[in-house]
């Protein structure tokens, strides 16, 4: 039979299974084997919390989205080309992200009336024609993977576990993938269990083979890769970007790197990853709490490392004191917040960034601190540097933020030169002469970093309110007042050490978008679509939030709208009101899920046709 | 690593006194205060030590006794309530060379500060403890604390608290300390030594001291601490030494069963071989922690002195061993090879 290439611009994967069947695994070997082959690439993992929720239920249902394509992509894609479920659950809980027409490949042999039932069907989706919209491809997926995997020594349990392989291997048939690079993470990954990769080798190649052999498989998909700038490349994920970006400003700063943390989805991977730099000399704490894990990244500053501690909203939220204790003791450390769905425990594997105003305002009395938040998983290594560069210059606590969108979301990142990275400058002064330990430097309003174990320069810090100069325990009014100003001038004049604001399209028009956070690729995506249909749409998204770059307010006023999109009910928003008295209009999603790109692109249309 | 400030090697050995302990801060503690003594032994003991004065760090968190940092002429971080341990742990483990003491009450250690005191116990940094014991909340005027006895009556219990309160040395026991004393406000020279081997010990020191609130628990340990009742009401614990106290040294502690009992040594019944013999170093924490019942039963001498001392591993210095390990395997770390890590692919 002949088979057909067509060469297409992108593509939308859904890889859905239930919670522990793989669809995790095999997604991220589909993006590692699309970005190698030089397109770009864009993600998102969706998980529940459960570690292995019933099997078959809709509770328990993992995805795995991977765009890739030729051209310069900032989402992982709205809706999805194709959708791999590998039982009725994954089908009912994604079917609705599948486009018209799109290819659906489903696992009959899990399509039981037990199972069935477990997901709510009442009939069988594949046989009531309620799927004619779609290009159904029913496989036998199950009974495919044991005839390939007859003649090893597995058990039928080991077997039926090697079945997201085998869709794996037809997927890298239907978009020309070499399947290398899977091989080589099979090695690596069961170097131990040579049985494993023996078995896992074995259903890639078939389920590669059955689509190159049978009828029902006639065309397969070419996607030329994007342009990119040159230089190298990796795929990376938002998480693995802040623990290099922390380890960076530590070897640049010359700082050994202290981390405290407490297991919390979704921060605990930059612990497992920081873990294994030990001959980095980084010293990661796993600690009792999240409070002691902020309290060693205090005492590790004081002591003169590099202090940094991660978490999210929920653990923040215990770590509060102490960061206000580091705030007025004016010690330089990195608090990264991985923000989920709150309130309370929230939705701890969906994604939110609805902490912005407790970053700001979420400790006890006047308690200003830099905030700076990332922007896409590439960009967290750049901005938790920048966060390291401001604490230690400023001699202040800096806020991180992140959010599970793209901590889990991985894209391609030119790696970045050593030597460009910007200079982090450290002093410990030694001269005992007019030494006081708040006596500020006349710029940056930093005091001396001056550590235990010098000789001569012995004094206390500590949570009491100082007096200015000396840094002893004052109840002084006019002091208490002059030492809350001189904090808030501190943060503040770091908006003149900041780069200039990027605005992506003109300077001035109709309509301001005003994005922060993991919703750029969204916001870019729409704005990129409506400027190329000529509407005056332009975009700022902002990394640096407090304090705001200084030409926030002129930007603004060059536009006569501006659109204040965030997955919370407008905490920017409500910031920008207060501070410019600007009437930004807010889109607000609060769903655990990210923006899809036409949602904004809506609200971008509204506006400009003046709906609102 | 950033090279710190190389301290030159001191040609004689630096000579020191209480005053250069002692800092130019007034002392706020009520007149009359056990603090106050607490303080000066530490800053008499200090100078004999043998480190140069740079090299202290005393860390607090909130309570009357957490003002201390500000009165020692040393470096200090007086933190927040409860927490000292966990900054602590970060200062040693960021420089292992530095002498860390934690300086804590009761209410600071055992109740807000209770998961990170018992963490601290286990990890076995080698930081020392001093608690004070004060059994009642100075600082807040006069509520019961997690050490105060049942049925005692405070601001905020009238009726008597009906808490069980916690055995600070039982708990530190179980915790997994090495090295677990208690001390007398009253004392100075018991408690000179006992701070001493503590510093000595390598590992997680913990000493309690008896604390007297004298505005709103005052004598609270007066039976222990006052000549007239003292002797016959504490036996201090002497490694190697039989459990003997009493005015005259004419009492003993026994075994009777599994539960202690005093004896006279007088009454020609009982001699000194019949008696309980103290060991600290043993690595069982059976015996000090049986010890440690001891204040919990009506009639029974408060034992005082040092109730278990071993040595285990720091955890500091587990740290710096990974380090090392991790070095040797694979090299030190290049950050150039970090960030090209993994799969890499090059745009022309």
């Amino acid at each position: 039979m002949k088979k057909q290439k067509q060469s297409i611009e992108e593509a939308t994967i859904l890889f859905a299974s239930d919670s522990g069947g793989g669809a995790q695994s095999i997604g991220t070997q589909m993006t590692e084997a699309s970005a190698i082959a030089g397109n770009d690439v864009a993600t998102l993992p969706d998980y529940p919390a459960e570690i292995r929720a019933p099997a078959g239920s809709l509770a328990g249902i993992s995805g795995f989205q991977l765009r890739f394509s030729s051209l310069t992509i900032h989402t992982p894609g709205d809706l999805c080309d194709v959708l791999v479920a590998m039982n009725p659950a994954a089908l009912k809980v994604n079917i609705d992200k599948l486009k018209p027409n799109g290819i659906l490949i489903v696992d009959t042999d899990n399509f039981a009336p037990r199972n069935l039932r477990l997901a709510g069907y009442s009939s069988n989706p594949l046989e009531d024609g309620s799927l004619t919209q779609f290009q159904v491809f029913p496989i036998e997926l199950t009974r495919l993977t044991r005839e390939a995997l007859k003649d090893t020594d597995l058990t039928q349990r080991e077997i039926d576990r090697c079945k997201n392989f085998y869709a794996l291997g037809m997927v890298c048939w239907m978009y020309n993938r070499p399947m290398d690079y899977a091989f080589q993470w099979l090695e690596e990954k069961f170097a131990t269990k040579p049985q494993y990769i023996e078995a896992n080798t074995l259903a890639l190649k078939a389920g590669n083979i059955y689509c190159e052999v049978t009828e029902q498989f006639a065309t397969s998909y070419e996607i030329k890769p994007a342009k990119f700038a040159p230089g190298k490349y990796r795929n990376i994920e938002g998480n693995m970007a802040t623990a290099l970006g922390l380890v960076a400003a530590s070897q640049k700063s010359g700082l050994q790197l202290v981390y405290g943390s407490y297991p919390i989805t979704p921060a605990s991977t930059i612990l497992h990853e920081l873990a294994r730099y030990r001959n980095f000399g980084v010293k990661t704490m796993q600690m009792e709490d999240e409070i002691a894990a902020v309290g060693v990244a205090i005492g590790a500053a004081f002591s003169g490392a590099l202090g940094a501690t991660g978490s999210s909203g929920p653990g923040i939220a215990l770590k509060a004191e102490a960061i206000n204790l580091a705030m007025i003791a004016e010690l330089p450390m990195v608090v990264c917040n991985i923000q989920r769905a709150g309130p309370s425990t929230g939705m701890p594997t969906k994604t939110e960034q609805a902490d912005l105003l407790q970053m700001f305002y979420g400790r006890n009395g006047e308690s200003p601190l830099p905030v700076i938040a990332a922007s896409r998983p590439s960009d967290c290594f750049e901005t938790v540097y920048e966060a390291c560069r401001i604490a230690i210059k400023y001699m202040t606590p800096v806020i991180f933020m992140s959010d599970l969108y793209i901590a889990f979301g991985a894209e391609p990142w030119l790696i970045p030169q050593v030597s460009d990275l910007p200079a982090i400058d450290v002093h410990f002064p030694t001269d005992t002469n007019g030494f006081e330990p708040y006596l500020r430097d006349e710029v940056t309003l930093a005091r001396p970093w001056a550590l235990p174990g010098t000789p001569g320069l012995e004094h206390r810090i500590g949570g009491l309110e100082k007096e200015d100069v000396s840094g002893n325990v004052s109840y002084d009014p006019d002091n208490h007042e002059q030492m809350v100003h001189l904090r808030a001038e501190k943060v503040a004049r770091i908006a003149d050490d900041l780069p200039p604001t990027e605005i992506f399209g003109e300077p001035s028009g109709e309509l301001l978008v005003l994005s922060w956070g993991g919703t750029f690729g969204a916001v870019r995506t729409a704005v990129e679509h409506k400027q190329a249909e000529s509407k005056s749409v332009s975009h700022v998204h902002l990394r640096y939030l407090n304090p705001l770059p200084k030409e926030i307010g002129d930007i603004m006023k060059g536009f006569k709208k501006v659109l204040i999109p965030e997955l919370n009910l407008g905490q920017l928003r409500l910031l920008i009101r207060a501070e410019y008295m600007v009437d930004a209009v807010g889109l607000n999603k609060i769903q655990g899920q990210p923006f899809h790109v036409f949602e904004i692109e809506s609200k971008i249309h509204e506006m400009l046709r003046g709906d609102v | 690593m950033k090279k710190r400030a190389s301290r030159p090697i001191p040609v004689a050995v630096q000579t020191l006194t209480k005053g250069d302990f002692t800092s130019d801060q007034d002392v706020r503690w009520c007149p009359g205060c056990g603090d106050y003594s607490i303080l000066a032994q530490t800053q008499r003991i200090l100078p004999d030590l043998g480190i140069p004065k740079e090299d202290f760090v005393f860390i607090s968190g909130i309570g009357c006794s957490s003002r201390f940092p500000y009165y020692m002429n040393t470096y200090g971080f007086h933190t927040i309530h409860g927490r000292a341990p966990t900054i602590a742990a970060g200062v040693k483990a960021a420089n292992p060379d530095l002498s860390v003491w934690v300086i804590t009450g009761d209410g600071d250690a055992l109740s807000i500060g209770g998961n990170h005191f018992i963490h601290l116990m286990r990890r076995n940094l080698d930081i020392n403890v001093l608690l004070f014991n004060n059994r009642i909340y100075g600082l807040t005027k006069g509520q019961y604390s997690p050490t105060s006895e049942q049925g005692k009556k405070t601001y905020s219990t009238p009726m008597g608290s009906i808490d069980n309160p916690f055995n600070p040395i039982s708990l530190a026991l179980a915790s997994g300390a090495t090295f677990v004393a208690r001390s007398l406000d009253r004392d100075p020279e018991h408690l000179r030594s006992v701070i001493k081997s503590a510093f000595d010990h390598k590992g997680t020191s913990f000493i309690e001291i008896y604390q007297n609130c004298n505005v709103y628990n005052d004598g609270a340990f007066f039976t222990y601490t006052e000549k007239e009742t003292k002797a016959d009401n504490t036996v201090f614990l002497q490694h190697g030494e039989p459990l003997v106290f009493g005015k005259d040294g004419d009492k003993g502690i026994c075994l009777n069963g599994f539960k202690p009992e005093v004896v006279s040594l007088s009454d020609g019944t009982h001699s000194n071989g019949d008696l309980i013999t103290h060991d600290q170093f043993t690595e069982d924490r059976t015996l000090a922690y049986f010890l440690s019942r001891m204040t919990e039963v009506p009639g029974l001498p408060h034992p005082i002195g040092i109730f278990r001392s071993v040595e285990h591993p720091c955890y500091e210095g587990m740290m710096t061993e990974q380090i090392n390990t991790a070095k040797e395997r694979m090299g030190d770390g290049d950050l150039d090879a970090l960030l090209n890590e993994g799969d890499t692919w090059v745009v022309e």
